[in-house]
């Protein structure tokens, strides 16, 4: 897919449109805050009349269509992570993104499940 | 968990390998030039990966700023690495710059991760002190993977250790980081290491 290259100076100069710009002022998330690596999913609502949605967020809510994540959504969309964090968030509060839970885990929440770390280590030593 | 969400169609994606279904993430941790990029590079598909950071006061005279006086925010680039596991498990490894002003996007990565990867240069192993500490206080499993460069005089891992003064329980290993298999290792030598960590003393 194109992207859209037309923002661009050169890299040195940085985008055109400062990041703030596109987050409409905000710099840090509200709300659900989400991880480099949560599994985001567009719930397939459309927007309501009052929700305007930025060509970023567009394309997000886009690309949210097959799950994904904002590291993953940063580096297709070329979008710095903490931008993406925001207008997911955005998306996420106007009830077009979901969470996509992931498989609980123990007492420890802030870790890994060890049955998936084994999971890997197994493939891992097959690479 | 979101009501407003709630009445939404089940993922039709579920079951799909394709599809992430869990997400784990690594830390690779260290200095300028020590080949965190290539060891990312060498284990897994590795894509562009943009963040923003503000400059801040404790950044003036440390950056070179000239000539970009009146820019408030500066780009740092990760190193962002991505393997794919059967059952939709996803591995991604973060690369982040070692120092201190980093910080706060280590804290970012670090939150439910793995673990570290702590790469060193062994012509400058003091730069990696501070790093170490970080894992060390907030009880994040890490490894010591020391990158042997060409004309580097060889260390052995004991002597690294000594000079690190990391935990015995520490893994501590030599590695290539330009060969896929050592690379490989170190991965490994984490996710054991994690493993370990997780279960109940």
């Amino acid at each position: 897919m194109e992207k859209p290259r037309e923002r661009w100076i050169g890299r040195d100069a940085g985008p055109i449109v400062r990041p703030y710009a596109v987050t409409r002022g905000r710099t840090r998330p509200r709300g659900l805050v989400v991880d480099l690596v949560t599994i985001l999913v567009a719930t397939g609502r459309t927007p309501g009349d009052r929700v305007w949605l930025s060509r970023e967020q567009r394309r997000l809510l886009e690309l949210c269509r097959r799950p994904s994540t904002p590291a993953d959504l940063a580096s297709e969309t070329d979008l710095p992570f903490r931008v993406v964090q925001i207008l997911l968030e955005d998306l996420h509060q106007y009830g077009l993104v979901e969470e996509m839970p992931q498989a609980e885990h123990g007492e420890r929440p802030d870790r890994p499940d060890p049955r998936i770390l084994m999971r890997v280590l197994d493939e891992l030593r097959r690479l | 968990m979101n009501s407003a969400a709630s009445d939404s169609a089940p993922a039709p994606h579920a079951f799909d390998d394709d599809v992430p279904q869990h997400t784990l993430k690594i830390l690779v941790a260290g200095g300028f030039g020590v080949g965190k990029t290539t060891l990312v590079g060498s284990v897994s598909e590795i894509r562009p990966l943009r963040t923003e950071e503000v400059l801040t006061d404790a950044s003036a005279g440390v950056d070179d700023l000239h000539g970009v006086e009146r820019k408030t925010t500066t780009t740092v680039a990760m190193d962002f690495g991505r393997l794919t596991f059967s059952g939709g498990v996803r591995l991604y490894l973060f690369g982040t710059p070692g120092q201190e002003r980093f910080w706060f996007m280590w804290d970012q990565i670090a939150y439910g991760a793995v673990g570290a990867i702590v790469l060193v240069d062994t012509r400058r192993l003091s730069t990696s002190f501070a790093s170490i500490d970080f894992f060390e206080q907030r009880e994040i499993p890490f490894v010591v993977a020391a990158n042997v460069f060409d004309g580097a005089r060889g260390y052995t891992v004991d002597e690294i250790r000594d000079a690190l003064d990391v935990d015995p329980h520490v893994p501590v290993m030599l590695c290539d980081v330009r060969r896929r298999e050592t690379a490989r290792d170190v991965l490994v030598a984490l996710v054991e290491h994690a493993v370990q960590s997780s279960s109940p003393v």
